[in-house]
C-alpha cells in the first residue's frame, strides 16, 4: 500500500477530467432549438396534426404514411378535423416547411439524430427550383 | 415421442402461460400508434386509377428504329431521377433496348423475320404474377401490392442484399454501387432518388397511377405502348390480347409476366 497517494491522486484527476463536462456546463441549461417558420406554413397556422403531436411525434407519423402510400397505395391522409393531404414528404411535408436548414436540421441537430429521409427525398424542392 | 404425464403437464403448463400473456401483448400492441389509427383515415386519392392487375401489351409492330423507343427511357428516366451512368458495370435502367434474341432467348428461331431481327424489343420489369424476387427477398422490401398486381420496392427496407437481382429472370433490376445523385442530369423534385446501396426497378408509375396518370413511358410512346388492367375483359389490354397473337419473355420459367409483345 505503498502507492496510496499516487492511486487516490490519480483517482482524483480522472474523476474530475471524467465529469469535467458537467461542471464545466453546470447552471448553462443550453438552449432549445429555435425553429423558423417559412411563411407559407405561417399562413396555414396548423400542420396535418396539431403542433403539440407533430413536436413529439412526427417520426411515427411518416412511418405510418410510408407504409400506406408504398404498401396500400392509399396516398391520401384525412386529420382528426377531416381536412385531407396527400401522404409526401418530399411534396406535403416540404412543401410548407421548405426550410430544412431551419426547421427540420435545427431540431435534429439539437437532438442529436442523424434521419436519412434526406438521402432520398429531396430538401427544398422550391428553393432549388 | 413418448407421452407421459411429466410431458402433458409440460404442455399444459405452457398453454396456460400462452394464454395469460394474451390479453398483456394485446395491451402493449394497441400502445402503440393505436389511439392515432382511431382519429385518422386513410384512403385512395379520388382520381388513383385501380385494376387488379396491371398490365401492358407492347406493339413491336409499331417500332421501326430506336428513336421510337428513346422517348419511353427517356420520360421514365426523368420523372424517376434516375442516374446515367456510363460504367456498364454501374448502370442503373428502369426500361430499356434489347435485341430479339436477349429478350426472347427461348423465344428465337435460327431464322428470324428481317423486322425482329434489327429493331429494339423495349424491356421492364415484367411485374410477374409470380414474382421470383418477391420471393428472394429477405426483408421483404419488394413485394408484390396485393390490390394491383405491381411488383414494388421499399426502397426505405431495402438492405442491398441483391438476392432480387440474381432471382429476377429478366434483369429488370439494378443496384445502386454509388452514390445516384450527382449522376442525375436535371432532378425531378417531386420523386425522390435512391441512395447508394439500394436496389432499384420500373415501379409501373405506381406514383402516377394514384392521381389518375398513366405511366410516363405510355403516355411518350406514340402508341406502341398499351396500358389496362389484365382482368377486366374490357379493358384497352384485354382487347389487343384478344385480336392479337403475343409472347411474353421467358414463360417457361412460369413466373407470368404481365407484360405482352405483339410481334
Amino acid at each position: 500500500m505503498n502507492d496510496k497517494k499516487y492511486i487516490i491522486a490519480g483517482l482524483a484527476v480522472f474523476v474530475a477530467m471524467f465529469t469535467f463536462p458537467f461542471w464545466y456546463n453546470i447552471g448553462k441549461a443550453s438552449p432549445g432549438p429555435e425553429i423558423k417558420l417559412t411563411d407559407k406554413a405561417k399562413a396555414a397556422k396548423e400542420c396535418v396534426m396539431p403542433t403539440e403531436y407533430m413536436r413529439a411525434e412526427h417520426m411515427q407519423l411518416l412511418d405510418v404514411w410510408r407504409h400506406s402510400v408504398v404498401r396500400r397505395a392509399d396516398r391520401t391522409f384525412v386529420n382528426p378535423g377531416g381536412k385531407e393531404f396527400t401522404m409526401s414528404l418530399s411534396n406535403t411535408c416540404l412543401d410548407c416547411h421548405s426550410n430544412k436548414s431551419e426547421f427540420c436540421d435545427r431540431c435534429h441537430d439539437y437532438a442529436s439524430v442523424r434521419p436519412y429521409c434526406f438521402d432520398c427525398h429531396i430538401d427544398n424542392p422550391k428553393e432549388k427550383k | 415421442m413418448e407421452s407421459s404425464r411429466r410431458r402433458f403437464l409440460t404442455i399444459a403448463g405452457l398453454a396456460a402461460l400462452g394464454i395469460g400473456a394474451k390479453p398483456v401483448i394485446d395491451a402493449l400492441a394497441a400502445g402503440t400508434g393505436g389511439e392515432i389509427a382511431n382519429l385518422i383515415e386513410l384512403k385512395k386519392g379520388d382520381h388513383a386509377l385501380t385494376a387488379k392487375q396491371w398490365a401492358m401489351v407492347i406493339d413491336t409492330r409499331k417500332i421501326a428504329k430506336a428513336s421510337d423507343i428513346e422517348p419511353m427511357i427517356e420520360a421514365c428516366h426523368r420523372i424517376h431521377n434516375v442516374p446515367q451512368l456510363d460504367n456498364k458495370r454501374h448502370e442503373i435502367k428502369w426500361i430499356w433496348d434489347e435485341e430479339y434474341h436477349n429478350a426472347f432467348p427461348t423465344e428465337t428461331n435460327k431464322f428470324l423475320s428481317e423486322h425482329a431481327e434489327h429493331i429494339p424489343f423495349p424491356v421492364l420489369c415484367n411485374h410477374c404474377e409470380n414474382p421470383p424476387c418477391v420471393r428472394a427477398c429477405p426483408t421483404k422490401a419488394t413485394f408484390k401490392r396485393e390490390i394491383d398486381g405491381i411488383v414494388m420496392m421499399d426502397f426505405h427496407r431495402c438492405i442491398g442484399c441483391r438476392f432480387c437481382m440474381a432471382a429476377c429472370p429478366y434483369g429488370a433490376r439494378s443496384f445502386n454501387f454509388r452514390d445516384p445523385r450527382p449522376f442525375i442530369k436535371e432532378t425531378n423534385k417531386e420523386f425522390p432518388t435512391r441512395m447508394r446501396g439500394v436496389v432499384e426497378k420500373c415501379n409501373f408509375c405506381a406514383e402516377r397511377i394514384a392521381i389518375g396518370k398513366i405511366p410516363a413511358c405510355v403516355e411518350a410512346s406514340n402508341g406502341i405502348l398499351t396500358f389496362g388492367d389484365l382482368y377486366d375483359p374490357q379493358s384497352n389490354v384485354r382487347e389487343l390480347l384478344k385480336s392479337n397473337f403475343t409472347i411474353r419473355r421467358k414463360q417457361s420459367l412460369g413466373t407470368d409476366p404481365s407484360v405482352y409483345y405483339i410481334v
